[in-house]
């Protein structure tokens, strides 16, 4: 008993320091993780697909993909995972981190960089470090699938101003047989320049123990 | 109104007769207060010089001249006093660069001084400005309108939380404590001031705990400071004025009271609560009947307007009737109605709005600050300095505390802390203002010591207004506080923040929370499937991408008609109503979808014309021939549309465009047009089906004409018309902007001509070869001869064609309709 539970903190320390998030957060993650699973040590798309309160959420396919893509768990692979374990899942959630109420400007740099790339990543489903038309159509569509009277071809033209949109900010001297075959990484971060990511992509993760709330949601 | 500026008579009406501006200091000059319903500052003094000077001198004989000045005295001194602090407005804005450095509201006040030392140079009693009532039922309600209708919703509720607290908690900790502190003093006998007693200290300690930082917020716009700080300085000045009046009646009624009994103390608590709440609850109740009525008005577009104010107005009174928030009301029916409302009425309504919500609500804060520098200098003011002194030190010193202490306490529950630089941005930004003043001002006159009250507050409003105000800019810069980039509207960040949206929520659902996102998300579903179904007569729920879409699609046909009919007198009056719009607009940035639709209809219907002519130009002189010179016409035009576009979204500075829009004629085509090749690069089928989408559904459809159907399209969106044009000033204005656009056809007409043949290309491009743009446009001839009967026909019967239509089919939207750039995978 002693030993497993020094096993289990050390193995939480670890996370802790890879991630940020504190004991409590943790803990609490597992709970979840646990809850998710079945209590299982992995965590399968289809457990993700389950939860019913995922079920209105336009994107969802995009987010749980998110979980298992090989390029968000900070590492150089790529490629995806059929199952994750709790520490990718801790992985992927440290992305919506919010930042600590110190932090230098080259720390806030790297977290926005680092929100970025899960963004892209969330695009580029082939993993080719570029969004083609095709790809951001897809999300385009998806975002506006619920919302109604939109059809798929104002959704398809969104997503064509929008790719022109990035296309003249980046290459505004396109000579003219040049087409613009898709948004790199570096254009995308062009277009979200101004964008304020420390407001927007964050949770905050609750450090309370929320087990009753968390059943009750998830039961709902 | 008892705004009651009256003068005596004699001198006053000899003045009047000469200009306008002698006019006001002379009349304003010789006032003695005219006995008007209210609490006036001055004893009401009977006219002593020779009331019956000139009229009705001959009661015998008909009067062939007469004067009759007591009948329109007080709605004419009113309207006086409006317009000079209308004019000090408009000079300072002459120079531009003195109201970037120096707040309008400092300007104002200074006017006011110099107003006043006139005034008083001369011996003249200042007006009696402000009595309790005429304050409560007519100054406040447009001030607290204005900020209402305007607060940016979205930042807002995703801070709410911090916002109710700094407002509530905010207000009442500088209350209590600058009450207490001052009482404490009062018992220092060197102050002489030991008869103030602790009610009386908490009451002033309350009018001075109302912030009103307009003067910081158009700094806070102006450097673009983060949202979060933005909003919750907004948030607080809205909030704690309606927690201040709250305080100010529960204290005045408190400071009457010979004993104060415990509890009264935790009645007055339980009266806070069912004052703010049922506030509340009545601004939600008004609103909503706003948004439901406003449902009904599409063929009363003329009175429209009028149901916003009488709503909000009717929430504020009937909250007062029962003593209740009434602030707290007309703040939450106009956030709860305007959502709706903007949505059902017609735009030009929503103009109008807009354009009045603000300009009351200016007016009304020009006039107290106006009268805040005059009454400065021409009241009795009561001096203790020690009083006085340390009033100002405790304000700064317990709004600092405060903003520190509350912000460790609420900064574990945000998202985003509060890092030092906001909170002090915070705190200095807690200028005192209008309502300070004028709760100063319909003190009661009960209290012995109103007069020091009064000075008292005088001296920190004009501190924190003229030290504060005018140092914060420079502050905020130095500290460089952290910014929001507020006037981001392109479609990818637009596409991008809904997509971060949804992601929140997601995680949220994986890690079993619930948290902002999540409630926000749970809220839309309940507004799409049942408010927007009850209020909104037209409750297709709309993207905020598409929105924006058609928002920057706008504006660049907005920037071609602007080229296009430059030099025509109607067409001018579309784009300056959107330029108004725009600066109307501003603390919001984005259009209703209901304005854009509304906009975007006064727009097709002045391009329509241009494409009718047009098209009936084509078809009188027979088809050319000559495949070289249409080729050129199309690719000129594509290559103007093309380029259009993307400069369109690089700025929305006309002159880019401009910049694109024609080519000169000595340069050479091949050097600036898109090369058809991009324009038409559309081969996969998707793209084509929605090029093809219109005719299929429409009364014309035939076969193969896809191309045809612009100028169709552009009839489609004829229905709307009548309403559009309820109102018969319109309806000229426009039909005037037709004449005008259609006169310059001719100088424009090559381009247009080429209209419909821009939606031939893809089509071209899917059969052949995609490079070989002149076979193609060759080998359509017949279809492109088909294609001119239709438009030849459309004009003779158009009305069934739009009639028919039903007004809700978004997807037929012409914008949208527009084929697409495809680049190519």
């Amino acid at each position: 008993m002693g030993a497993s539970q020094t096993r289990s903190e050390s193995v939480y320390q670890e996370l802790m320091d890879k991630t940020g998030f504190s004991l409590e957060q943790i803990k609490n993650l597992k709970k979840r993780f646990l809850h998710l699973s079945g209590n299982e040590e992995t965590i399968s798309r289809e457990n993700l697909d389950a939860i019913p309160a995922l079920a209105n959420n336009p994107i969802r396919k995009q987010i749980i993909e998110a979980f298992f893509d090989k390029r968000n768990q900070r590492s150089s692979e790529v490629g995806h995972l059929e199952e994750i374990g709790f520490e990718q899942f801790v992985m992927v959630m440290s992305h919506f981190r919010p930042p600590a109420l110190r932090t230098s400007v080259e720390e806030r740099e790297v977290m926005r960089k680092e929100k970025l790339q899960f963004l892209f990543n969330m695009h580029d489903t082939d993993n080719d470090g570029v969004i083609t038309l095709v790809e951001y159509r897809k999300v385009v569509e998806e975002l506006l699938s619920k919302s109604g009277a939109i059809g798929h071809e104002a959704a398809r033209a969104i997503a064509d101003a929008a790719m022109l949109e990035v296309a003249s900010t980046n290459v505004p001297d396109m000579a003219p047989d040049d087409f613009y075959e898709g948004i790199t990484f570096e254009h995308f971060e062009q277009i979200l320049k101004g964008l304020e990511m420390e407001s927007r992509m964050h949770i905050r993760f609750l450090d309370v123990d929320t087990s009753t709330m968390r059943c009750g949601k998830s039961t709902s | 109104m008892d705004l009651s500026i009256s003068s005596r008579r004699g001198r006053g009406l000899l003045f009047i007769m000469s200009t306008l501006l002698c006019l006001m200091c002379g009349s304003r000059g010789e006032i003695p207060a005219k006995p008007s319903g209210g609490v006036t500052i001055l004893p009401p003094v009977k006219p002593d010089v020779d009331p019956q000077a000139y009229p009705d001198t001959e009661k015998s004989n008909l009067p062939v001249f007469t004067m009759d000045y007591p009948r329109i005295q007080i709605p004419f001194e009113i309207t006086l006093w409006v317009l000079l602090a209308s004019f000090a407005k408009i000079g300072f804005h002459v120079y531009h660069k003195i109201t970037v450095w120096v707040p309008e509201s400092c300007l104002l006040v200074s006017i006011g001084l110099i107003v006043g030392a006139i005034m008083h140079s001369v011996k003249e009693e200042p007006p009696a400005v402000l009595s309790s009532n005429v304050f409560f039922l007519y100054m406040l309600p447009p001030i607290v309108l204005d900020s209402g209708y305007f607060m940016p919703t979205r930042p807002f509720f995703e801070n709410v939380g911090t916002v109710l607290w700094f407002a509530v908690v905010g207000t009442l900790w500088n209350s209590i404590g600058i009450g207490m502190s001052l009482f404490a003093i009062c018992q220092i006998e060197a102050f002489g001031v030991q008869d103030i007693n602790l009610q009386e200290n908490l009451l002033f300690a309350t009018i001075i705990s109302a912030v009103d930082p307009v003067a910081v917020l158009s700094v806070f716009e102006d450097v673009s400071v983060n949202e979060q700080l933005y909003i919750v300085v907004f948030g607080e000045c809205l909030f704690n004025d309606a927690v201040t009046v709250v305080l100010y009646n529960m204290f005045s009624f408190v400071a009457n009271m010979p004993v104060v009994e415990p509890v009264d103390v935790f009645l007055g608590v339980g009266r806070f609560f069912v004052v703010g709440l049922g506030g509340l609850g009545f601004g939600v109740l008004f609103g909503f009947v706003a948004a439901f009525t406003t449902r009904f008005t599409s063929r009363v577009r003329e009175i429209e307007p009028l149901f916003i104010f009488m709503y909000s107005y009717l929430a504020y009174l009937v909250a007062e009737l029962f003593a209740i928030s009434s602030i707290m009301a007309i703040i939450t029916c106009a956030l709860t109605m305007k959502y709706y409302v903007e949505e059902n009425v017609s735009q030009r309504s929503c103009t109008t709005i807009r354009h009045v919500v603000k300009m009351l609500g200016s007016i009304s804060e020009t006039l107290i600050f106006f009268f805040l520098g005059v009454v400065t200098i021409t009241t009795d003011h009561e001096w203790n300095v020690g009083y006085i002194l340390f009033t100002l030190l405790f304000a700064f010193i317990w709004r600092g505390l405060g903003v520190l202490v509350l912000t460790q306490i609420i900064n574990p529950f945000r998202t985003i802390p509060f890092n030092m630089k906001d909170q002090f941005g915070l705190a200095y930004g807690g200028l005192r203002g209008a309502i300070s003043f004028a709760l100063a001002f319909t003190l009661p006159d009960s209290i012995s010591r109103k007069p020091l009250f009064v000075t008292a507050t005088i001296v920190i409003i004009l501190f924190t207004v003229f030290i504060q105000g005018i140092s914060i800019r420079p502050l905020i810069e130095f500290i460089n506080v952290r910014r929001t980039n507020r006037n981001l509207d392109t479609i990818n960040v637009e596409v991008h923040c809904r997509l971060m949206e949804h992601t929140m929520a997601g995680i949220e659902d994986l890690c079993g929370q619930w948290s902002h996102f999540y409630w926000k998300d749970k809220f839309m579903k309940f507004n799409t499937r049942i408010l927007r179904r009850i209020l909104i007569r037209d409750s297709r729920s709309e993207s905020s991408i598409v929105a924006l879409y058609k928002k920057l699609e706008l504006q660049s046909a907005m920037e071609i008609l602007d080229t296009v009919s430059g030099d025509i007198s109607a067409a001018p009056s579309i784009v300056s109503l959107y330029e108004e719009k725009k600066s109307a607009a501003k603390p919001k940035k984005k259009f209703m979808a209901g304005d854009l639709r509304n906009m975007h209809d006064i727009l097709s219907k002045n391009m329509y014309k241009i494409r009718q002519r047009t098209v009936a130009f084509t078809g009188k002189h027979s088809l050319p021939s000559d495949g070289h010179a249409r080729e050129i016409l199309i690719r000129r035009h594509a290559s103007i549309r093309r380029s259009l576009r993307p400069g369109s979204f690089q700025t929305t500075g006309v002159s880019k465009s401009q910049k694109y829009f024609s080519l000169p004629a000595g340069k050479s085509l091949d050097s600036n047009f898109f090369p058809p090749k991009r324009l038409s690069s559309s081969d996969d089928h998707e793209t084509m089906s929605e090029v093809a989408y219109p005719p299929r559904r429409s009364r014309f459809s035939s076969s193969s004409s896809s191309r045809a159907m612009m100028p169709l399209r552009r009839l489609d969106t004829l229905k709307e018309v009548p309403s559009v044009d309820a109102l018969n000033e319109s309806r000229s204005e426009s039909s005037a902007a037709r004449r005008g656009v259609s006169r310059t056809n001719s100088s424009y007409s090559d381009s247009h001509v080429s209209a419909p043949r821009r939606h031939l290309s893809p089509s071209a491009d899917r059969d052949n070869d995609r490079n070989v743009r002149q076979e193609a446009a060759a080998g359509e001839e017949e279809e492109e001869e088909e294609q001119q009967q239709q438009q030849q026909q459309q004009p003779s019967h158009p009305r069934p064609a739009w009639a028919a239509e039903p007004r809700d089919n978004t997807t037929r939207n012409p914008l949208l309709r527009r084929p697409q750039w495809n680049p190519k995978k």
